[in-house]
């Protein structure tokens, strides 16, 4: 099993990606609380990309909606525990089966009538802004005055209900993003991996090949909407606070698509690489305007505009691919 | 509630939706010459609001007055970004064309909010509370006139279409490319124009919807979105379409505003969304499937 996933990556691959992987272990013993949050960040956004990426890096439908998982996720999540005192990860198992209905719900609307490209994405905002209105509503999670987890002061750190220190947050988001890189390694490599990419590429000749193009297609959503959920769950624990206009707006949409974009489409690395990469400058630049005494609301986000703007028109297969030639590295199943 | 109350609402509501038709037409036209999706659409229109508050508080010009020029500005805006960049683009998958348009929006949004910071801006006409008397109905002078220059506009365009030369090279870019080349029809320019087209109808809708509501950087998203929901809802590339799929929006809002709760509206126009999607995805209007 293990030697079937690292099968074909050439040796110099390995050795980096064993060397990122210790150095994010070792990093909390090092870093400060805020450089602690930054990773948190990134971390975070690696794992969502890794997840948003299943459905337009391998399948090749574009989620615009992907707010709408993180939001039930984190919703279902917390609302247990706030009126039932359920943990985390029971609760997770509540969250992941939600988000996926709501996956499998777009998925069934728009596949079956053949809803694709632009309007499927179209599509995924509607309902990720009818969340949003809705909760907005909701009684049972406060409405539009947000839900909010207990915050106490914890001396030891409990796993078991996601309360305690950031460094526990930290080795629970590395956990899930190593975890997401695997499987997503493991899926690609598998039989679904393949008929994704053939979608992909040309859906027409999918289908006259014989492939259940509906049917992989839910696939693709189920398990990129259930994957997402979880980093709903981890967000309403680490923030203990949850708004619908924040959690669900399009933004929080857009913030978590930038990443793979930026990072490469469809490649393994690309989502951790443009995680590091965006999040990185953001933060750097939200410090630099700090430290320079200016507060500019909307300077973080016109950053990621022209970011965007530039990888689009310089590199439209993202920085990974172009990276990794550079650097010698080539990924087997770009 | 006595009968003509919901009577008075739902005339707002369809004046309204008029404006939203030909916000909606624009993208419609866009789409259905150049086929790239204006995701920049509502947040285009958010410039031109800007544009109308500013000259409004400077010079107390009147919105409606500066109708003409803000798309002429517009006009030119759309122009340009086609030429300079879109049509770069146009050969390029369909994800990278919509991406780089959501790139536009996002920069014009926080671009406006670093400008004008986040508050709601608005103007105050001399009618912005009057009204007309028709009957049982009163009808808020502001919406009326909004509703009629959106019919105007809407006929100017429809004309230019129909009748010009221009409107039917335009119109033969959109049925057939290639052919459209092989006559020797500047196909590159003639789409930066209709960018342009589109471009001005947002912005002129934008100067209507200044009389009616309130702007902040932050509703450009939201018109956008409402825009597809109504291209979608009329049928893509039918221009009555957009126009009929406004009215039906802006009336559906109107009525959950005031049956339901007015912050809840707009799930209704997604709910309307999905039930176009399901039982006549190509549209109210439109001929094939989408």
């Amino acid at each position: 099993m293990i030697a079937g996933l690292i099968e074909g990556l050439p040796r110099r691959a390995l050795i980096l990606l064993g060397v990122l992987l210790v150095a994010l272990i070792v990093a909390p013993l090092v870093a400060g609380d805020y450089l602690l949050t930054v990773l948190i960040l990134i971390l975070y956004f690696a794992y969502i990309g890794q997840a948003w990426n299943i459905m337009m890096g391998f399948a090749g439908q574009l989620s615009l909606g992907h707010a709408l998982y993180v939001g039930l996720g984190a919703y279902t999540a917390a609302a247990l525990y706030v009126n039932f005192g359920i943990g985390p990860w029971l609760g997770l198992m509540v969250a992941v089966p939600v988000a996926a209905l709501a996956g499998a719900f777009i998925g069934f609307l728009a596949f079956r009538f053949r809803v694709a490209g632009v309007y499927f994405a179209i599509l995924t905002i509607a309902v990720a802004e009818f969340a949003r209105v809705g909760f907005d509503h909701l009684a049972w999670t406060s409405g539009s005055s947000g839900l909010f987890l207990p915050v106490r002061q914890y001396a030891h750190n409990d796993l078991w209900l996601l309360r305690g220190h950031p460094a526990m947050f930290y080795y629970v988001i590395l956990a899930a993003s190593v975890l997401a890189l695997i499987g997503c390694r493991a899926l690609l490599q598998s039989r679904v991996g393949y008929f994704w990419l053939a979608i992909r590429e040309d859906e027409e000749a999918a289908r006259s090949a014989g492939i259940d193009t509906f049917h992989y297609k839910m696939v693709a959503v189920v398990i990129s909407a259930g994957m997402t959920s979880f980093a709903g769950v981890f967000y309403a624990f680490f923030y203990n606070n949850l708004f619908p206009e924040q959690v669900f707006h399009v933004l929080r949409s857009i913030e978590i698509i930038l990443g793979p974009i930026v990072g490469g489409i469809g490649t393994l690395f690309g989502p951790i690489l443009g995680a590091f990469l965006l999040t990185g400058l953001a933060e750097m630049l939200t410090s630099t305007l700090a430290a320079l005494g200016v507060d500019l609301p909307g300077a973080k986000q016109v950053f990621y505009g022209i970011c965007l703007l530039l990888v689009i028109t310089a590199l439209p297969d993202g920085v990974w691919p172009w990276l990794s030639k550079r650097i010698g590295l080539t990924e087997r199943n770009k | 509630m006595p009968f003509d109350i919901y009577l008075n609402v739902a005339v707002g509501g369809v004046l309204t939706g008029l404006v939203y038709g030909l916000m909606a037409l624009g993208l419609s036209v866009i789409f259905g010459v150049v086929r790239v999706v204006n995701f920049a659409h509502g947040e285009m229109m958010t410039i031109a609001m800007y544009i109308a508050v500013t000259l409004f508080a400077a010079f107390h010009l009147d919105p409606l007055l500066m109708l003409v020029p803000i798309a002429a500005v517009l006009f030119a805006f759309g122009y340009v970004l086609q030429k300079a960049v879109i049509n770069r683009f146009i050969t390029r998958p369909e994800y990278s064309q919509f991406l780089l348009l959501v790139a536009m929006a996002i920069i014009i949004v926080n671009g406006l909010l670093i400008v004008f910071g986040p508050d709601a801006h608005n103007v105050q006409t001399t009618y912005a509370y009057d009204s007309f008397q028709i009957g049982p109905l009163i009808v808020d002078a502001t919406k009326a006139y909004a509703g009629l220059a959106a019919i105007v506009v809407a006929a100017a365009l429809f004309g230019f279409f129909q009748y010009t030369r221009l409107g039917t090279a335009i119109r033969a870019c959109a049925d057939n490319y290639t052919g459209a080349l092989v006559v020797g029809l500047d196909v590159k320019h003639l789409y930066a124009l209709t960018f342009g087209l589109g471009a001005a109808c947002v912005g002129a809708a934008g100067c209507m919807l200044l009389l009616i509501f309130d702007v902040t950087p932050a509703v450009g998203p939201g018109y956008t979105l409402l825009a597809f929901i109504i291209v979608i809802t009329g049928g893509l590339g039918s221009m009555p379409g957009a126009l009929l799929g406004g009215v039906l929006i802006g009336l559906t809002e109107a009525m959950a505003g005031l049956l339901f709760t007015p912050s809840a509206k707009s799930m209704f126009a997604f709910a309307i969304l999905v039930l176009v999607l399901l039982f006549r995805p190509q549209g109210i209007m439109g001929k094939r499937a989408a």
